[in-house]
C-alpha cells in the first residue's frame, strides 16, 4: 500500500454531459476502494466539494490522470478544459461526448438561436412572457453577473486541447473503465512505458459485430424498421432483419450489449481506426446492401426500390451522427439548419 | 521535407499549352512543398521527355514523379516505364490529366491554369503516399471460349484451333452458321454464301481442337483474364448425340409442321423435330418442345419409333457444364431491324412488302421458292421491284447510324432481280450510295449499267391506295426525289425493305454477364475505337463482328482473326503481369459483419465461417474498390487507392478552397 503523500492524483470533470459517465465510474463498485488506495482524488465536482479556485491553485502537471467527460458547448467548458490540461499529465477524453461530441453535438445540425427558441420560448412547458434569453453579462444592483457564453458550434475535447487518450462509450462500460484504471495503475506503479499518445483505451480494434453472437449472413435490405415495428427473430443479425444497427461501423469493447437484447448498436464507441467519419462509413456500407433488385431491371424500377428503402430510414443525420457529429465531415449546419 | 517529387507539365503541342499557361504552372509547382524539381516540356511522352524524367530521378534523387499531361489511359504505362528504367518503382508515379479533363473542355485560359494547379496539387499530395508495388504474374489458360457460331465465331475458333489451341464454341441455335448461312450471294463478288461458309462449318464440326456446344447458352462467368470459369447450359435436344447418325428420317417422318420464323424468315415451314437447314453443323436435330405433339399431348412418338439408331430421348435434361478458359471472344452477332416499327412502309399489312432477309431466302436456290422471285399473295413473278434503302438506319426516329451493308446488298438485290427477271424494272430508293469498299464502287456502276433505276430520297410511304389507273393493283412508293426536286409516285409489284442491323435484344445482359460496356445502341464497346477495336474494357474479353457494330463479312472475318491473334499472343506469353491494384482484407480488423460478401462483381470475396472473417481472393479481384468503399470498419484497403491516398488527393485538389470558419458560421 502506498502512503497518502505518495499517492497519484486523479481528477474527473464533466463538461456538457448527462452524468452517465460518472455513474459508470461508480459502477465499478467496490473496486473504487482500490482506486482510492492508489489515487488521491483532487478534483471531481460531481462527487466532492472542490472549487475551481482549488484547481487553479495546483501546480502545473499536478494531476496524474484526468478523466474529462462531456462536450465543449460554452466558455466555461473550454476554460476548465484548458485549466485541466495545464494541471494534468494525462488528459483522457472520457466517453462519447468528450471524445466525439456525443448527443450535445447534434446541436451542430441546427443553430444556437433555433435552440434558444425551442428551449426558452417555444416550449410548451415554458412560461416566459418577457421573452428572456440568457445573456453572458447582466447588470444587477450589486454589480455585473456573468454566465458562460454559449458557443455556436459544439466541439469535442480534442478540438479544444491536446489529449493523450480516448476512452469511448456512452457511457464507457464499467469493466472497461476498471481495466484501463488497472493498467494505468500498474504502468504508473512500475514506471512502464505508456500506450502511444492518442490511443483508444478500453475498447477493441474490431467492430461490435466481432463480439456480437447473432448469426450473420450476406445482407440485402429492402426496408428498415424502427424497433417498435417488428419483433426481431432471435439469434439473427438485426441489420439483416432491417433493424438499423451501427455495429459494423462501431468499435467494439462493450460486449455488443445492445444487439444482445435486440436493440441495434447506436455507435457510441465511435469509428474504427482509419475511419474519418463514422456516419459516412455506415452510410456507404448500408447503401451497398440496399436491395435494389436485379441489375437487369429497368433503371426506374431500381431507383424506386432504393427510394422506398431510403424512405424507411428515419432521421439519418441523427442516427448516423448520433455521437460523432463534432468531428464529422459535415462540420455543422451553415444556413439555419433544421427548422 | 523528406520526399522529393518531380513534377512535369506537358504542353502536348498546343493541346494543353494552347489553353493552360504551362510555364506558369511549372514555376508554381516548383515552389510547392515536397517538390524537388518542376519542368514543362513540349511532349513529355516523346523519348526526350521520358529521358528528362529518368535523368532527374538520377540527378535529384526523386522519390516520386508526377506528370501533368493527358489521360492515364494514354500514357500512364509510358511514364511508369520511364520511372522503372531509372530505378524508381513504377507505382511511385501519378498522372494529372490536364488535357481531357481540363484544356480540352474550356477556352478560359485563366480558369484552366488555375484548375491545372489544383489537379497537380492533388497529384503531388497523393503521390507522396504511394507505396511501391510489384506486378502479379498470372498464368494464362490456353483454352478460349468463343461465344456465337456465325462467321465471326467460326473464323475466330478456326484461327485458334488451327494454331493448336483448344476452343469452346458456344452457339445458341441448333446449328452454327449464323446469318451468313441464310444469305444467297455475297457482294460484290457474287460468290455463293453457303459455298464459302459450309466448308468452314464442317471444319469446325470435325476439328479436334474445337468443342462445339450448340443449342447452348452461357449462364455465368467468373474470374478474369487468364482464368475464367464459365457455366454453360446445354439445352436438351431430346436427341442422343452419341447415337444419332444424322440420317434425318425423324425429320422426314415427323407429322407436324410449323412456320420457320428463324432460318426461313417465316416464308416456309419446318418439322417439329428439325435441323435449321440441310448443311447444319452439327448434324443432330432438335425437338421444338413447344410444338411437339408428344410433349404437348403425350402422344405421337413417331420420331422415336422410326429412328433407326434409337437416338430419340424424350427424358433428356438440360446439362450444366463448367469450362475453364483464359480468354473469351464474343461474336454474338446482330439482329435485323423490325420494319413493323415503320408502319407507313406497310410491312405485315401489304402482302408484297418483303424484308431483305425474306428476299435473301427467296432468291436462295435452296430457299422456300427454290430461288424464284414470287409475290407473296400469288405465285407470280413481279414485273417491277422497289428496293428501299436505309430502313431503320440513318433515321433519328430509329437508329441514327448507317448500317453499312444495306447499300451493297441492295445493289446485289438489284442485280439478282435483273438476272432472274431480265424484263423487270428495279428501283433503288436511296439517300446516299455508300459503296466504300474494295470493288464496291465498281459493283455499283455495274448494277447501274445493268439498267437498275436509282431514285434519291427517303421514301415517305408505301401504299396500295391508287390515285391513277396505272397505280391500280400496285404498291405505290411515294418519295420526294431530291435530284428531281419533285414528289414522285412509283407503282411496283414488289417492295423490298433493306433493313439495318441492330444489336441483339439481349446484348446488354450479355455485356453485364461478361462485365463489358455497351454504347447507346447496345453494341459492345471496344477499348479504343481506332487502336484497340477488338479488346473490350474487360481484360481478356474480345469482340468480333456485328456485336461491335454494323459491318460486312470481310470486316467481320478480319476482326475475328484479329481477336484470335490477340488471344494467341496472350497464350503465347503463357504468363502475363497483372496490375497489383487489388483489395485486401486485414483479417485482424475484420469483424465478420458480412456487408461486403455479396458486393463483389467478380465474386472474389469469400467468408470463412470458422474464423468469422471475410477474405478477398487476390487472383479474382479486379481492384474495382466496391468493397473498399463499403467496409464499415475500414478493414479492406485498396492497393494504390488507399483512404490516405484519396483523402490526400482531395485535399490537394481543394488546396486553395476556403475552409468555413467554425465559429463564424452562425446561421439564420
Amino acid at each position: 500500500m502506498i502512503g497518502g503523500e505518495q499517492k497519484f492524483k486523479l481528477a474527473m470533470y464533466w463538461a456538457a454531459s448527462c452524468g452517465g459517465c460518472e455513474i459508470s465510474v461508480l459502477n465499478i463498485g467496490e473496486r473504487l476502494l482500490e482506486v482510492d488506495a492508489f489515487f488521491d482524488i483532487v478534483f471531481w465536482p460531481v462527487a466532492f466539494d472542490f472549487k475551481y479556485s482549488d484547481l487553479r491553485a495546483y501546480p502545473d502537471g499536478y494531476i496524474d490522470l484526468c478523466l474529462f467527460n462531456g462536450a465543449i458547448v460554452n466558455s466555461e467548458n473550454e476554460e476548465i478544459a484548458h485549466l485541466l490540461r495545464q494541471k494534468s499529465k494525462l488528459m483522457v477524453a472520457f466517453g462519447s461526448c468528450a471524445s466525439a461530441g456525443g448527443i450535445p453535438a447534434l446541436a451542430n445540425l441546427t443553430t444556437p438561436s433555433a435552440i434558444f427558441q425551442t428551449v426558452y420560448l417555444n416550449n410548451p412547458s415554458i412560461d416566459n412572457p418577457d421573452q428572456t434569453l440568457p445573456e453572458p453579462t447582466y447588470p444587477v444592483q450589486e454589480g455585473e453577473l456573468h454566465i458562460p457564453t454559449f458557443y455556436p458550434t459544439v466541439k469535442k475535447l480534442e478540438q479544444v486541447v491536446e489529449i493523450d487518450y480516448v476512452i469511448p462509450g456512452c457511457p464507457p462500460e464499467a469493466d472497461q473503465i476498471w481495466q484501463v484504471l488497472q493498467s494505468v495503475i500498474s504502468i504508473l506503479q512500475n514506471g512502464m512505458p505508456l500506450p502511444p499518445k492518442g490511443a483508444v483505451l478500453g475498447a477493441t480494434d474490431t467492430a461490435v459485430c466481432k463480439e456480437c453472437v447473432l448469426e450473420k449472413h450476406e445482407k440485402q435490405i429492402a426496408r428498415f424498421y424502427r424497433p417498435y415495428e417488428i419483433v426481431p427473430e432471435p439469434g439473427l443479425c438485426l441489420l439483416e432483419q432491417g433493424l438499423l444497427c451501427l455495429g459494423p461501423a462501431t468499435r467494439g469493447g462493450c460486449g455488443a450489449l445492445c444487439p444482445k437484447v435486440g436493440i441495434g448498436c447506436r455507435g457510441c464507441y465511435g469509428p474504427l481506426d482509419g475511419v474519418e467519419d463514422q456516419g459516412a462509413r455506415i452510410l456507404a456500407a448500408l447503401s451497398s446492401v440496399i436491395s435494389a433488385g436485379d441489375p437487369k431491371d429497368e433503371e426506374q424500377e431500381i431507383e424506386r426500390k432504393i427510394d422506398a428503402a431510403i424512405d424507411t430510414l428515419i432521421d439519418p443525420a441523427g442516427t448516423f451522427y448520433r455521437f460523432g457529429m463534432a468531428g464529422s465531415l459535415l462540420i455543422r449546419a451553415r444556413n439555419g439548419g433544421s427548422r | 521535407m523528406s520526399e522529393r517529387v518531380g513534377v512535369y507539365v506537358c504542353h502536348c503541342g498546343t493541346n494543353i499549352a494552347g489553353v493552360i499557361n504551362v510555364e506558369e504552372v511549372a514555376r508554381w509547382a516548383s515552389e510547392q512543398p515536397n517538390v524537388a524539381i518542376a519542368r514543362d516540356y513540349k511532349f513529355m511522352c516523346s523519348s526526350l521527355g521520358q529521358d528528362l524524367i529518368e535523368a532527374d530521378i538520377e540527378q535529384f534523387g526523386l522519390t516520386h514523379v508526377v506528370v501533368a499531361a493527358c489521360s492515364p489511359n494514354m500514357h500512364e504505362k509510358t511514364f511508369r516505364a520511364a520511372c522503372e528504367r531509372a530505378g524508381l518503382n513504377p507505382f511511385l508515379f501519378e498522372m494529372a490529366n490536364i488535357r481531357e479533363l481540363n484544356s480540352w473542355t474550356t477556352k478560359d485560359d485563366q480558369a484552366a491554369t488555375h484548375k491545372a494547379k489544383a489537379q497537380i496539387m492533388g497529384a503531388i499530395q497523393r503521390v507522396i503516399h504511394h507505396q511501391p508495388l510489384e506486378l502479379i504474374p498470372v498464368q494464362i489458360n490456353p483454352s478460349t471460349l468463343v461465344l456465337g457460331g456465325g462467321i465471326a465465331g467460326i473464323t475466330a475458333a478456326l484461327e485458334l484451333a488451327n494454331g493448336g489451341y483448344h476452343v469452346y464454341l458456344v452457339e445458341r441455335e441448333p446449328s452454327i452458321g449464323g446469318h451468313m448461312a441464310q444469305w444467297d450471294k455475297t457482294f460484290p463478288t457474287l460468290d455463293c454464301a453457303a459455298c464459302i461458309l459450309t466448308p468452314r462449318m464442317v471444319e469446325v464440326g470435325q476439328h479436334p481442337n474445337i468443342t462445339l456446344l450448340t443449342y447452348s447458352e452461357v449462364e455465368a462467368v467468373e474470374g478474369s483474364l487468364g482464368n475464367f470459369r464459365v457455366t454453360i447450359r446445354k439445352k436438351a435436344r431430346y436427341v442422343n448425340e452419341e447415337l444419332c447418325t444424322g440420317c434425318a428420317i425423324c425429320e422426314e417422318k415427323c407429322p407436324k409442321k410449323v412456320v420457320d420464323d428463324v432460318f426461313e424468315a417465316g416464308l416456309s415451314k419446318r418439322k417439329v423435330i428439325y435441323r435449321p437447314f440441310p448443311q447444319a453443323v452439327p448434324k443432330y436435330p432438335v425437338i421444338d418442345v413447344a410444338n411437339c405433339t408428344y410433349f404437348q399431348r403425350g402422344k405421337c412418338k413417331a420420331c422415336q419409333i422410326l429412328c433407326p439408331a434409337n437416338a430419340i430421348d424424350f427424358e433428356q435434361q438440360d446439362q450444366i457444364l463448367q469450362v475453364e478458359v483464359g480468354n473469351v471472344i464474343l461474336a454474338t452477332g446482330y439482329e435485323t431491324f423490325d420494319p413493323h416499327r415503320i408502319p407507313q412502309y406497310g410491312y405485315g399489312r401489304l402482302a408484297n412488302v418483303f424484308t431483305s432477309v425474306e428476299f435473301e431466302r427467296m432468291v436462295n436456290a435452296s430457299g422456300p421458292t427454290a430461288g424464284k422471285i414470287l409475290l407473296r399473295d400469288q405465285p407470280v413473278e413481279p414485273k417491277s421491284v422497289a428496293i428501299i434503302h436505309c430502313v431503320g438506319s440513318r433515321d433519328k426516329n430509329f437508329n441514327e447510324y448507317c448500317s453499312r451493308v444495306c447499300c451493297m446488298y441492295s445493289l446485289k438485290f438489284a442485280h439478282l432481280v435483273r438476272e432472274r427477271l431480265p424484263d423487270a424494272e428495279v428501283y433503288n430508293f436511296y439517300i446516299d450510295i455508300r459503296a466504300a469498299g474494295k470493288r464496291y464502287e465498281e459493283f455499283y456502276h455495274r448494277v447501274m449499267d445493268e439498267g437498275a433505276h436509282f431514285i434519291r430520297g427517303r421514301v415517305a410511304e408505301v401504299t396500295d391506295v391508287a390515285r391513277t389507273l396505272e397505280e391500280e393493283g400496285k404498291l405505290v412508293v411515294q418519295v420526294y426525289d431530291t435530284l428531281f426536286g419533285a414528289q414522285r409516285r412509283i407503282p411496283v409489284d414488289m417492295v423490298i425493305l433493306s433493313v439495318g442491323m441492330e444489336a441483339r435484344h439481349d446484348a446488354r445482359q450479355v455485356a453485364q454477364l461478361f462485365g463489358l460496356g455497351c454504347d447507346a445502341s447496345n453494341f459492345f464497346t471496344e477499348r479504343h475505337p481506332k487502336l484497340d477495336p477488338v479488346l473490350t474494357t474487360a481484360e481478356g474479353i474480345f469482340i468480333a463482328g456485328g456485336c461491335q457494330g454494323p459491318m460486312a463479312i470481310p470486316e467481320t472475318v478480319a476482326q475475328a482473326a484479329a481477336a484470335a491473334a490477340r488471344v494467341i499472343s496472350y497464350i503465347g506469353k503463357g504468363t502475363i503481369m497483372m496490375e497489383p491494384i487489388k483489395a485486401h482484407i486485414d483479417a485482424a480488423r475484420c469483424s465478420g459483419c458480412r456487408i461486403c460478401n455479396n458486393l463483389c462483381p467478380y465474386k472474389a470475396i469469400v467468408y470463412h465461417e470458422d474464423q468469422k472473417v471475410s477474405e478477398v481472393v487476390a487472383p479474382l479481384c479486379q481492384g474495382c474498390g466496391t468493397c473498399v468503399a463499403a467496409c464499415p470498419s475500414a478493414a479492406i484497403s485498396g492497393a494504390h487507392y488507399t483512404h490516405q491516398q484519396l483523402a490526400a488527393q482531395i485535399e490537394g485538389l481543394l488546396w486553395d478552397a476556403r475552409l468555413p470558419e467554425l465559429a463564424g458560421v452562425e446561421g439564420d
